[in-house]
């Protein structure tokens, strides 16, 4: 380590070298050829039978039984004491507080045409809040996007939105910051607590979007419950982790001067976290805008409402303008929270460019500002009711609906030819395959999959879920939507591998890809649909889209991290020895990633699922159809339920089993 | 070479005196169940075959030594030997198997919690390898750290510090973060934090190995000068012999987690306790380690009457110009009596077997 170390280490204390054992070969290839095969050739002789598919109105028993469970609900929710007594109330009191926040921001009062604080009080106090977390330049960006909620004509929508999903946000941080301290400092709650995580992580939101209905019906208290249990996961993990990775030698550095464990916590952990929690507030309130806006489904507030409109009319101008709003929202959310993440490290190191004093007396004008604003906007029907002279969404809708038309029709072959080619090349095959198989070929056909890859565990894990698909009388739905997700992941999966090692390799394809992917990730997931279906109709196809964008971001970037997690010392030594980009890509860089490659499978796998889902209702039909009619059709509830179970084992199914893959790829 | 058997009252422990530190069979095993292994047939296999047999890793093996009032004890050893796990047990950031520690007559290992925190905040304070200094503290923030934990006021805090500052030598960085200093002026923070409690002993953990070789010599006669400023007792770890050798009053030497030897530099490198230790020491130069008691023969009858004397713990190096001048033997004296007697033959010895 050093000249001046005059250390020999005796020969008597050298190590032993551990035994090293060889791993058995796998022969992965060619069991799984042979699977094929014998798939293949059941296929060929039985398709057609025993494919359990069941029409789409048909209800089973357990269906009934579920709507049955429903109407026991409704019926308790007058007189029972735990249904009225306690979901019952608990529902009525979020709603009021929503309605309440609703008469007091976005929709008229009681008495009023206009709510309580208009448009020009809320701007402000939107931009007050945005400069006191985050300073300037959140705050003007916060103004403008705010003024866009008006100027595109759906104010209240817009601000509905809005609260729909600061309160979600502060229910998650008043929930999960504690219970991500508790975890991080005691090992027995991590212990209880992760596995629940991993279950609401693994989940596809749609799934238990049901449960949420038929427990609390449709409206904004199900939408609150429904945000917060989606976006709170983020939150605890990113917290835990946050305080967990504080360098375990500063902790016993103040170990050793003596600490309680509160000074622990208030001196040394949590100001060292804070930038990494603020960064899980951020992860966690795009997670919230995205299921707030899924929650358009059970009638929640905000703009969702208005692109599932325009969805189900197939006007993609109609959709475009809110989904559009949407994408406003999201950046609000992500800008501030970053600057507010990034200004919270300056902040605890004092590095600010005014001083305390001088920020507290901007900060106090601007709340002067701010009640005047309230005040006119209070007495004033100009600054109350969004000047409508100003309104150009509906021009903008048809501005976008003409410019869809023109560019869809001149790229129209082209677009019907990928269709085409994926379609007859690939999707429909292999939904032939999977769905047209008997089941009773199919589950042996899966579980010997799974065992090939994965081993025992998945395995048994396969075997439990495919237990439940069968049980809950879906099989046919469930396997017509692993075949979209099979297809749109095997897509994600190639165009993850092309840009990830060019992004993985060139510092210069990476500074202008990163951020294209980073503005996508914000983007919440049912906006994709718009343009998706702009493009290809309402059709299994538009699905598949919306998902290769939604996911490949995340996959994409994992590949390139990986590539670029590479070791130098390797790369270098590969290249003095002379080989080609490609050889070194080939045989130097992918192999080396592989465990990045498998875990950018596996989480592509995931958002893929929860994105086919949703293009249900666009035309994948299957599972996600079937959920989405549950909460449109009265009699259909059961059934979505059901639905909700088959995705939830389906989920499970994949994901375990991409992870024993990935597992087994990392060692 | 001829070495001297080692007396016993050669090693400076004043017995009369209360040891400030005192460590009794101090054992650690890490591992599930560590405490069913001390006193059992396990404890005498190898840490190897222990950890083959029971899973559990002997860290530290019944480890016994005191330490004088004002004594820089240092611990030395290969990687992996157990001196962290050793000095981290000594105030139970690692809380050891079995054994105990008393430190200034208290038990540290009898001590509950509270009394545990007190024992840290005041009495023994810890100067870490990688430093584990706040990043979002300034240097005086981190320096004061210890003295807010235990609830001093913000002006004596600030004052305090201020000294500290002062003697690491580091005026003018009062303001700065940590990413902004050195390596060495991190450690130099990291020094004052320990010292800013006023603490009777001060702990460190390798505390120069993270430095370059020159930083890591400033830093070393740093500690010397404090030592001679603040007269701190000391136990300092550390896996460079020569560092070992230019700051131990004593030294304590460790293999796979058991004591191999301790004693004074002179008597590590005189009288290896066995190979291992042996080839530890083979690179040192020893005339600047040896002083003439490892080099003189006893004197003959009438033997070098009336040479010039020189004192018995005089370094070779330094004698061996004064022995070559004179003609024929040296006396070499101790406690004005004649305890043999050195040539430039015996000189020659030393200094000639560093050249192979
Ligand atoms: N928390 C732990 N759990 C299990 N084994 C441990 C733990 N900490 C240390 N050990 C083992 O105890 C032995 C002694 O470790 P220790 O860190 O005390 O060595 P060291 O002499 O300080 O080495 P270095 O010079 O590398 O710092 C090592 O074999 C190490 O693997
Ligand atoms: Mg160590």
């Amino acid at each position: 380590m050093s000249s001046t170390l005059t250390v020999a280490p005796a020969p008597a204390a050298k190590e032993e070298q551990p035994r090293i054992v060889e791993a058995p070969k796998r022969h992965t290839g060619l069991k799984l050829l042979v699977v094929l095969a014998v798939w293949a050739v059941g296929y060929f002789l039985f398709h057609d039978r025993d494919t359990l598919a069941r029409p789409f109105v048909q209800l089973n028993g357990l269906d009934r039984w579920f709507n049955h469970i429903r109407d026991v609900i409704q019926a308790a929710g007058q007189t029972n004491w735990f249904w009225h007594g306690v979901v019952g109330n608990f529902s009525d009191f979020v709603n009021s507080v929503i309605g309440w926040l609703q008469q007091l921001f976005s929709q008229p009062a009681a008495g009023r045409p206009v709510p309580q604080v208009g448009w020009l009080g809320v701007l402000a106090i939107l931009g007050w809040i945005a400069y006191a977390m985050a300073g300037l330049r959140s705050a003007i960006l916060v103004l403008v996007g705010t003024l866009l909620f008006g100027v595109l004509g759906y104010w209240g929508d817009s601000v509905d939105m809005l609260i729909v999903t600061l309160l979600s946000v502060l229910v998650s941080m008043a929930v999960g910051i504690p219970v991500g301290i508790a975890m991080a400092r005691r090992r027995w709650v991590s212990t209880v607590v992760t596995p629940i995580l991993d279950a609401m992580q693994t989940m596809p939101s749609f799934a238990y979007i049901p449960f949420f209905f038929v427990v609390f019906g449709p409206g904004a208290t199900c939408a609150i419950m429904l945000t917060v249990v989606y976006s709170i996961p983020p939150l605890v993990r990113i917290t835990e982790h946050g305080l967990r990775s504080v360098a375990a030698g500063t902790v016993e550095a103040a170990g050793s001067l003596g600490v309680t464990r509160g000074q622990l916590l208030r001196k040394v952990q949590l100001p060292m976290a804070r930038r990494t929690i603020v960064l899980g507030i951020n992860q966690c309130s795009l997670a919230a805008l995205a299921m707030a806006v899924i929650a358009a489904l059970i009638n929640g507030p905000g703009l969702g409402p208005d692109v599932l409109a325009g969805l189900t009319n197939l006007d993609v101008g109609q959709g475009a303008v809110p989904g559009l709003l949407i994408v406003v929202v999201a950046i609000m959310l992500d800008r501030t929270t970053t600057a507010a993440s990034e200004r919270s490290e300056q902040h605890s190191r004092g590095e600010r460019r005014m001083s305390r004093r001088a920020n507290r007396i901007v900060l106090g004008a601007g709340l002067v500002v701010v009640a005047a604003a309230i005040y006119f906007s209070h007495f004033y029907i100009q600054a109350a009711q969004f000047p409508s002279a100003l309104d150009v969404g509906s021009q903008l809708a048809d501005g976008i609906n003409q410019v869809t038309n023109t560019v869809v029709n001149a790229i129209d072959t082209l677009t019907l030819a990928f269709k085409n080619v994926i379609s007859y090349g690939f999707l429909n095959p292999l939904q032939g395959l999977l769905a047209d198989t008997p089941w009773w070929l199919m589950a042996p056909v899966l579980l010997a999959i799974s065992w090939v890859l994965g081993g025992l565990r998945p395995l048994l894990i396969t075997l439990v879920c495919e237990g439940v698909i069968f049980g809950v009388g879906l099989w046919n739905d469930t396997m017509i939507t692993l075949t979209t997700t099979v297809v749109a992941t095997v897509l994600v999966m190639i165009v993850a591998l092309v840009l990830g090692v060019w992004t993985g390799r060139s510092r210069r394809a990476d500074a202008v890809i990163r951020p294209i992917l980073d503005g996508f990730q914000t983007i919440p997931p049912f906006v994709y649909l718009v343009p998706a279906l702009a493009l290809f109709g309402a059709s299994r196809f538009t699905a598949i889209v919306a998902a290769l964008a939604y996911a490949a971001p995340i996959s994409v970037k994992l590949v390139a991290d990986g590539i670029r997690g590479v070791s130098p010392a390797t790369v270098e030594a590969a290249r003095a020895s002379g080989i080609t980009s490609w050889q070194m890509i080939r045989k130097v860089q992918l192999p080396m990633s592989r465990s990045s490659i498998a875990l950018a499978a596996n989480q592509g796998l995931l958002y893929v699922l929860s994105m086919v889902v949703i293009g249900g209702m666009v035309g994948a039909g299957s599972l996600g159809y079937i959920v989405y009619s549950g909460f449109t059709q009265y009699n259909l509830l059961g059934k979505g339920l059901a639905a909700g179970i088959a995705l939830t084992a389906l989920g499970i199914l994949l994901d375990r089993s991409a992870r024993a893959v990935a597992d087994r790829s990392g060692t | 070479m001829s070495a001297p058997t080692i007396e016993p009252g050669a090693v400076r422990t004043g017995s009369a005196v209360e040891p400030a530190l005192r460590v009794d069979s101090l054992w650690k095993i890490f591992g599930n169940r560590a405490d069913k292994v001390i006193g059992t047939e396990d404890a005498n296999l190898t840490r190897k075959q222990l950890q083959e047999k029971t899973g559990c890793v002997m860290a530290v093996k019944d480890v016994s030594f005191e330490v004088a009032p004002g004594e820089v004890f240092v611990v030395m050893g290969l990687s992996g030997s157990g001196k962290s796990t050793l000095v981290r047990c000594l105030t139970r950031l690692i809380e050891p198997t079995a054994g105990s520690v008393v430190m200034n007559g208290e038990d540290v290992t009898a001590a509950d919690e509270g009394r545990l925190r007190e024992l840290r905040r005041r009495h023994a304070a810890m100067v870490f390898q990688h430093f584990g200094l706040l990043p979002h503290r300034s240097v005086r923030d981190n320096i004061s750290f210890g003295l807010e934990v235990r609830g001093t006021g913000r002006a004596e805090r600030r004052k305090r510090a201020q000294d500290m500052v002062d003697l690491v030598g580091l005026s003018g960085y009062e303001l700065s973060y940590p990413d902004q200093l050195s390596g060495g002026m991190q450690q130099r923070v990291g020094l004052a934090r320990a010292l800013a409690g006023d603490p009777d002993l001060l702990l460190f953990d390798e505390p120069f190995s993270a430095l370059d070789p020159l930083i890591r010599r400033d830093m070393q006669n740093e500690v010397i000068r404090l030592h001679h400023e603040v007269g701190k007792t000391m136990v300092f770890i550390t896996h460079d012999l020569a560092e070992a050798l230019k700051l131990g009053d004593r030294i304590l030497i460790m293999r796979d987690g058991e004591v191999v030897q301790v004693g004074t530099p002179d008597e590590v490198v005189g009288a290896p306790a066995d190979d291992y230790v042996k080839d530890f020491v083979s690179d040192v130069p020893k005339s600047h380690v040896l002083t003439l008691r490892w080099v003189m023969r006893p004197a003959r009858e009438g033997e070098a009457d009336g040479a010039p004397a020189l004192p018995a713990d005089t370094i070779v190096r330094e004698a061996a110009r004064s022995v070559l001048a004179a003609e024929g033997p040296v006396r070499v004296i101790e406690d004005d009596r004649v305890v043999g007697v050195v040539d430039d033959e015996d000189i020659l010895r030393v200094v000639v077997a560093e050249e192979h």
